[in-house]
C-alpha cells in the first residue's frame, strides 16, 4: 500500500483530494488532514461586514467535500519530519507517508505588530480576513457614526492582495447608500508605493480611489499602533489617526512549519515556481497560499496551481520528470462598488491587461475595466466555489496557463 | 539604457536603477547616495553589503528580512535612509528594485 498525505482540507487540498482520488488506483491511500469542521467560503469575508452576505453563506461542512474514498483526519499537524517521510499530529500520532501535499494555507498574525491586540482590538480595530473578524466588523459598522476610516494593510505579501482596496471600494459605496457619505472621511494605508502591486493595475485602481474621494497614504511602513492616541505610527515617524481601523495584519503561513524548521522568516514553504515540488524533499509538494512561489494568494491561483500540481504527482509516481509549466496565472474580480467590478489576469511575466475574457474579442467579462456584469461574474464565483472549484472540476474556457488572446499586453519589469 | 555616473557609463533602467551589479562600483554607490541627499558612512555601507550579499543569493528582500537578518534595525534603516529606505538603499548598492511581491 503506497500512501499519499494532504496537510489541510482548505481551498486547495480539497481540490488535491478530489483531483487525485479518480487518478490514483486502488493501491494509494489517500488521506487528508484538517483541525477546523468548518469550510468557509473566505471571499465572502469581503462581503460579510456590509450585509451583502449571510453568515451561513460562507460556511458549510468540511467533509461534504473530502470525496469518498478518502480519509478525513480532524486533528491538528504538530510537524513535518522530512526525513523519516512522517507527519506528528498534535495528538501524538504519527503519520507515514510516501508523497506528502502541503496545503495548510496563511493566517493572520496580529501578534506581528506592536499595539494591535491592544485595548483597541475588536472595539476599534478590526481584520476582515477571518469569519469572527468580519461578523464583529459587521456589527461594529451597522451602528458606527461615521468618523475616520482607515482601510490598512501591514505588509506583503497578504492573500487575496486586491481585498483591502475592495473593502474601501465597497465602504465608499455602502456609506454612499446610507446617505452619510459625508461624515466619513476614508483613508487607504498601504506598505507599497501605489494602489496595488502591478503598475498598470495600480495606475487604473489609483484614479479609481482619487474619484471615490478616498485618499491614499503609500509607503507606509507600521512600527506600532498607539491605542491611547488612536494612530498609525510608522517606521519612518509618519502618523495616521483613525477612529475605526480595517488592517490586514501580517499574514503567515501556520506555525506547524515554523516547528518543522522548513519555511521562511514568514512560514512559507520553500516551492519550485513552475513544478510546485519542495525544494526541501523531493516527495514532498506544496499548493496554495503555504508556498512561497511569487503568484497572488488567491483560490483562482490554487485552482490552476492543482491542474498542474495533479499532473505531476502522476509523473512523479510513474517516475517520469516533472512539468515545468505553473506560470503564475491570477484571475481575480475587484469589486469597485454601486454594483461593478473589475477583472484582472496576470501571470509572473505579464501585467494586469486590457481585453476581454475569457472569449478573446468577445467577454463578456472586460478585464481592467469597471462592469455590471462583472459584479456578477464576483457573486457567481461563490456557487462555482462551492460547486465546481473545490470539487475539482474543470471551469470551462478558463486555462490553468495564461492565454494571451485577446488581451493588451505589457511585459513585467521583473 | 546607459548613463553616467562618477564617471563611468553603466546600464540602468528607466527608475535609475543598475541592470548589472557586476558595474557597481563604491564609487558610483557615493554618487547615487548624493542625488539621494544621503552622506555615506561605515554603517551604511554595512546595509549596502549586506544588500548585495543577500541578492547574489537571490534572497528575497522586505524590511522584515532586513531587520531580522540585517546589520542595523528597522529603525535605524529609517535613519540611515529616510523616506522608502529599501528602494533608496537598493539603488544604491547597484541592485534591482525590490519586487514588493505580489
Ligand atoms: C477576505 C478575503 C477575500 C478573498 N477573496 C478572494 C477572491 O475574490 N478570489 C480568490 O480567488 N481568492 C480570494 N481569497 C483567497 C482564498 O480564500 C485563498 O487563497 C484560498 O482559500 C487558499 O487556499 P489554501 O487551501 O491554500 O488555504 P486555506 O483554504 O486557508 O486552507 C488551509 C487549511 O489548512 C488547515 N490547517 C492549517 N494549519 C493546520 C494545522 N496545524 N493543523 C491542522 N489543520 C491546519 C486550516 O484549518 C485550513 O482548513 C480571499 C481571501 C480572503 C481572506
Amino acid at each position: 500500500m503506497n500512501k499519499l498525505l494532504i496537510l489541510g482540507a482548505g481551498t486547495a487540498g480539497t481540490m488535491m483530494a478530489n483531483h487525485l482520488r479518480p487518478r490514483l488506483d486502488a493501491e494509494w491511500e489517500i488521506s487528508i488532514v484538517d483541525q477546523e469542521e468548518t469550510h468557509y467560503y473566505q471571499p465572502g469575508f469581503l462581503f460579510l461586514p456590509f450585509d451583502i452576505y449571510k453568515p451561513k453563506q460562507l460556511q458549510k461542512r468540511i467533509d461534504k467535500f473530502v470525496p469518498a474514498g478518502v480519509n478525513l483526519i480532524r486533528q491538528g499537524i504538530d510537524r513535518i519530519v522530512p526525513d523519516k517521510n512522517e507527519v506528528v499530529l498534535t495528538n501524538g500520532k504519527e503519520l507515514q507517508y510516501d508523497i506528502l501535499i502541503i496545503a495548510t494555507g496563511t493566517k493572520i498574525a496580529p501578534q506581528e505588530v506592536s499595539g494591535m491586540l491592544g485595548p483597541l482590538w475588536q472595539k476599534d480595530i478590526f481584520d476582515f480576513y477571518t469569519f469572527a473578524g468580519a461578523k464583529a466588523l459587521r456589527d461594529k459598522i451597522r451602528s458606527w457614526p461615521g468618523g475616520k476610516m482607515v482601510v490598512h494593510i501591514c505588509e506583503m505579501p497578504i492573500k487575496c492582495p486586491v481585498a483591502p482596496l475592495e473593502f474601501a471600494f465597497l465602504a465608499d459605496s455602502f456609506f454612499v447608500e446610507k446617505g452619510m457619505r459625508d461624515r466619513v472621511d476614508l483613508t487607504f494605508v498601504t506598505p507599497l508605493s501605489g494602489a496595488f502591486t502591478k503598475p498598470t493595475a495600480t495606475e487604473k485602481l489609483g484614479h479609481l480611489l482619487a474619484e471615490k474621494n478616498i485618499r491614499i497614504v503609500s509607503d507606509f511602513a507600521i512600527e506600532r499602533i498607539d491605542n491611547e492616541n488612536h494612530k498609525l505610527v510608522d517606521y519612518g515617524g509618519q502618523e495616521v489617526d483613525f477612529d475605526l481601523l480595517v488592517t490586514v495584519p501580517t499574514n503567515m503561513g501556520d506555525e506547524a512549519i515554523a516547528r518543522s524548521g522548513i519555511g521562511d522568516d514568514l512560514n512559507f514553504v520553500p516551492t519550485n515556481n513552475a513544478t510546485l515540488q519542495t525544494t526541501i524533499k523531493d516527495n514532498i509538494f506544496a499548493i496554495g497560499d503555504a508556498t512561497n512561489v511569487p503568484a497572488s494568494k488567491a483560490g483562482s491561483v490554487a485552482h490552476f496551481e492543482s491542474e498542474i500540481l495533479t499532473e505531476n504527482i502522476l509523473r512523479y509516481v510513474r517516475g517520469e520528470p516533472l512539468k515545468e509549466e505553473f506560470d503564475g496565472h491570477a484571475n481575480c474580480f475587484v469589486e469597485t462598488g454601486h454594483g461593478k467590478a473589475l477583472l484582472i489576469d496576470f501571470n509572473y511575466s505579464h501585467e494586469p491587461v486590457e481585453g476581454t475574457f475569457p472569449f478573446p474579442g468577445v467577454g463578456p467579462l472586460t478585464l481592467l475595466k469597471e462592469s455590471r456584469m462583472n459584479h456578477i461574474g464576483k457573486l457567481a464565483f461563490r456557487w462555482v466555489y462551492w460547486n465546481m472549484l473545490l470539487k475539482g472540476r474543470h471551469i470551462p474556457f478558463v486555462t490553468a496557463q495564461m492565454d494571451e488572446r485577446g488581451k493588451h499586453f505589457r511585459e513585467s519589469e521583473v | 539604457m546607459d548613463k553616467e555616473i562618477a564617471g563611468m557609463i553603466v546600464a540602468v533602467n528607466d527608475e535609475g536603477y543598475l541592470t548589472n551589479l557586476e558595474q557597481w562600483t563604491k564609487e558610483i554607490g557615493e554618487a547615487i547616495a548624493g542625488e539621494e541627499n544621503i552622506a555615506m558612512t561605515e554603517q551604511h555601507w554595512k546595509v549596502i553589503e549586506f544588500l548585495q550579499h543577500a541578492h547574489r543569493n537571490s534572497e528575497a528582500l522586505s524590511i522584515r528580512s532586513l531587520g531580522k537578518h540585517g546589520p542595523v534595525s528597522i529603525k535605524e534603516f529609517y535613519v540611515l535612509f529616510p523616506g522608502g529606505p529599501l528602494k533608496k538603499a537598493s539603488r544604491i548598492a547597484g541592485i534591482p528594485k525590490p519586487a514588493s511581491c505580489v
